[in-house]
C-alpha cells in the first residue's frame, strides 16, 4: 500500500489562477496536478448550460485590454508568461460603457478603450474637478500594488484630489463593482490597479466568452504535461512540523506534494488544515475573516439583440440611484439601488460573429445569510420576486423599453444568488472577491503552502491569472529544481 | 574526446531562439550584440527569469541569480554561456 501519488506541486482549484500557475510549473518541468472539486473548470469564472443554452458566470468583460503591439502592460506580461499569442486569444473590444448616477442616471460619464475620451467626459461633466482628476490619474499610474508598499484608504486619497463627492463615488463605482472585497472602502493600491485595468486600459471579451479562455488555458496546461483531476477536491491539508505533509482528497485518497498552491481563498484554505496523526497542532495563522461582499445576478435572454429592442449600445453600465454609493453587505436580501448591467452583444465581435441570443446580465449586492438557509420553495419564490425588482431597477438606467415588448422578446431567464456561488465555488459567504484583507505575499501558516488567486490580492480575470503566474514564479520556480 | 565546440555566434542564436519564444511580439531581426537587451527590447525582469529557466529546461544550463547580469547583452551572454555549453557537450 505504498502507492500514494507524489507531485512536485499540487494545486487546489482549477480556476484561472490555478490553471495559470499550473501552466508555468508544468512548462518548466515540474510534476503538477490540479485538484478541482467541481466537474467544470473556471472556479469563479465558469459556465453552465440549461436546455442547450450556454451561460457564462463571472466574466462580464476581460479588463486590461490593450491593442496588439502595446507592450509593458499586464495583458502582455500574462500572454508572454503563458506562451499565448494574440492570435490564440482574440479579444473583441467594448463599444462604450457608462457610469450612471442619480435616480434615472442623470449624471453620466461614458468611457471607451481610449482614456482621452473618459478624461474629456470628466472635464465636460465636472469642469471644476478636472485638474484634481488628472493629478489622481497620475498618482494611479505611479502606484504599485506590492507587499512592501503601504495600504491606504482609497476614499481618503481620492478625496484629497477630488472635492465633489459625486465624482469621487462615480470613480469608485466601477472599481468596487469589479473588485471591492472590503466593505465601505478599498485599498488605494487595489483601486489604482483596477482603475488602470478598467479605465486606463480597457474592456474586451473573447467572442465565445469564458469558454474560449478556459479552453485555451486547459490546452496549454495539457500540452505542457500538467495533470488534472476533476470532481476530486482537497478535503484536508495534513500539517506536520510547519509543512503541508499530505493532502486528503474528497475520495479519501492521500497524496503528497513538495509544494501546495491553493486558489480556494485564505479562510477557506486555513479551514482545511489539521494536524497529521501524531503531529503537534500547527500554529494557527492570524485568522482572515471571510468576505462579506457578494452578489445576485439576473440573466435575461432575448430573441434579438438588446439594441434591436431599444436598449442601446452600452456594453457595461455601472449604476447608482442614491446620493452616495453604499458599499456594504445589504440589510435585506438584495440592494437594488446600485449595480452593473452587462450586455455581451455590445462588444465589437467583428463581421460574421453574432452571439446566438441577446443577453442582458444585471448584478446587485446581496446578503449571503439572507439566502443561505431559506427552504427551497421560499428560495425559488424570492428569486422570482427579486428578478423583477432588479430588472425594474436597472431599466431606469437604460433607454425605455415597454413591458410588453420586453416580455415578448424574452425567451429565457436565469438568476444566481450568493448561495449558488457558495455551492459551486466553496467560497465562504459566496464572497466573489474573497476576503477583505489580502495576503499579498501568498503566505499561509504552513511554509510550503501558498495562496494564489483572489485572496493573494489580484482580482478579476487578468488579475487571477497574474496571481497564479506570480506565485508560481516567486514561490516555486525561483528556487532550484 | 573532442566534441565540436560551439561558437559564440551559435550561442547567441540559442539565446535569440529563446527570446523569440518568450516574446514573440518583439522584432529580433536587428538586435545589436553589444547593446543591453533591455535597452533595445521591451523585456522585463519576468522575461529575464524566463530566459534563465529556458536555458535550464532546454540546455541543462544553470545560471545562479548572482550571474543574471552576465545575460544583459548578447555579447555578454555569449561570453558567459559559450564555455558552459561546451563544458556540457564535453561531458556527454
Amino acid at each position: 500500500m505504498n502507492s500514494r501519488a507524489h507531485y512536485d506541486v499540487a494545486i487546489i482549484g482549477a480556476g484561472l489562477s490555478g490553471l495559470a500557475a499550473g501552466i508555468r510549473l508544468a512548462h518548466f518541468g515540474r510534476r503538477v496536478c490540479i485538484f478541482e472539486r467541481h466537474n467544470a473548470p473556471g472556479g469563479l469564472n465558469s459556465f453552465y448550460s440549461i436546455t442547450g443554452r450556454k451561460y457564462d458566470v463571472g466574466l462580464h468583460a476581460v479588463t486590461n485590454f490593450v491593442r496588439p503591439g502595446v507592450k509593458g502592460t499586464p495583458l502582455g506580461t500574462l500572454l508572454r508568461q503563458l506562451r499565448i499569442s494574440r492570435e490564440e486569444l482574440v479579444l473583441c473590444e467594448q463599444k462604450r460603457s457608462r457610469i450612471a448616477f442619480g435616480p434615472r442616471g442623470e449624471t453620466a460619464l461614458c468611457f471607451t478603450n481610449d482614456f482621452a475620451f473618459f478624461e474629456a467626459e470628466v472635464a465636460r461633466v465636472f469642469p471644476a474637478q478636472i485638474d484634481g482628476f488628472r493629478q489622481l490619474t497620475q498618482l494611479v499610474r505611479e502606484t504599485v500594488y506590492a507587499p512592501d508598499s503601504p495600504a491606504q484608504s482609497a476614499r481618503a486619497v481620492i478625496q484629497a484630489h477630488i472635492a465633489d463627492p459625486l465624482l469621487a463615488d462615480m470613480l469608485l463605482c466601477p472599481v468596487l463593482m469589479y473588485g471591492g472585497a472590503q466593505e465601505h472602502d478599498v485599498d488605494f493600491r487595489l483601486f489604482a490597479l483596477l482603475f488602470r485595468a478598467i479605465l486606463l486600459e480597457g474592456l474586451a471579451r473573447p467572442y465565445e466568452g469564458i469558454r474560449a479562455l478556459l479552453r485555451l488555458l486547459l490546452d496549454k496546461y495539457r500540452a505542457a504535461g500538467g495533470e488534472r483531476r476533476m470532481k476530486c477536491g482537497v478535503r484536508r491539508i495534513l500539517a506536520r512540523g510547519g509543512q503541508a505533509a499530505a493532502l486528503i482528497l474528497d475520495n479519501g485518497e492521500e497524496i503528497t506534494a513538495d509544494q501546495v498552491l491553493s486558489s480556494i481563498g485564505g479562510p477557506e484554505t486555513a479551514a482545511l488544515i489539521e494536524a497529521a496523526a501524531g503531529a503537534e497542532a500547527p500554529t494557527p495563522a492570524p485568522a482572515l475573516p471571510a468576505g462579506q461582499i457578494t452578489f445576485v445576478e439576473t440573466v435575461t435572454v432575448l430573441d434579438r439583440e438588446p439594441a434591436a429592442l431599444g436598449w442601446g449600445d452600452d456594453t457595461i453600465v455601472f449604476f447608482n440611484d442614491s446620493e452616495r454609493l453604499a458599499w456594504a453587505r445589504p440589510e435585506g436580501q438584495v440592494d437594488v439601488r446600485s449595480g452593473v448591467v452587462c450586455i455581451p452583444n455590445n462588444f465589437e465581435h467583428g463581421p460574421g460573429q453574432k452571439l446566438p441570443d441577446g443577453i442582458v446580465r444585471a448584478t446587485c449586492l446581496a446578503n449571503y445569510d439572507r439566502w443561505a438557509t431559506l427552504p427551497e420553495d421560499t428560495y425559488q419564490a424570492d428569486k422570482t420576486r427579486w428578478y423583477g425588482l432588479i430588472q425594474a431597477s436597472f431599466r431606469r438606467f437604460l433607454p425605455p423599453v415597454g413591458d410588453a415588448a420586453l416580455a415578448s422578446a424574452t425567451v429565457a431567464t436565469d438568476m444566481f444568488t450568493p448561495r449558488t456561488v457558495a455551492k459551486f465555488t466553496g467560497r465562504l459567504n459566496g464572497a466573489i472577491y474573497g476576503a477583505a484583507v489580502k495576503q499579498l505575499d501568498g503566505r499561509t501558516a504552513l511554509a510550503n503552502l501558498h495562496l494564489c488567486g483572489t485572496d493573494q490580492g489580484l482580482i478579476g480575470i487578468i488579475g487571477a491569472m497574474l496571481s497564479g503566474i506570480t506565485m508560481a514564479n516567486e514561490r516555486i520556480l525561483r528556487k532550484p529544481a | 574526446m573532442s566534441a565540436p565546440s560551439m561558437t559564440k555566434d551559435e550561442c547567441k542564436q540559442r539565446v535569440i531562439d529563446i527570446i523569440a519564444d518568450i516574446a514573440p511580439d518583439e522584432d529580433l531581426s536587428n538586435v545589436k550584440s553589444d547593446v543591453k537587451l533591455r535597452d533595445q527590447l521591451q523585456i522585463d525582469s519576468m522575461d529575464f527569469l524566463d530566459i534563465v529557466m529556458e536555458l535550464r529546461k532546454r540546455h541543462g544550463i544553470e545560471v545562479p541569480e548572482a550571474d543574471y547580469p552576465q545575460l544583459a547583452s548578447l555579447d555578454s551572454s555569449a561570453e558567459y554561456l559559450t564555455p558552459k555549453f561546451n563544458a556540457l557537450a564535453a561531458k556527454r
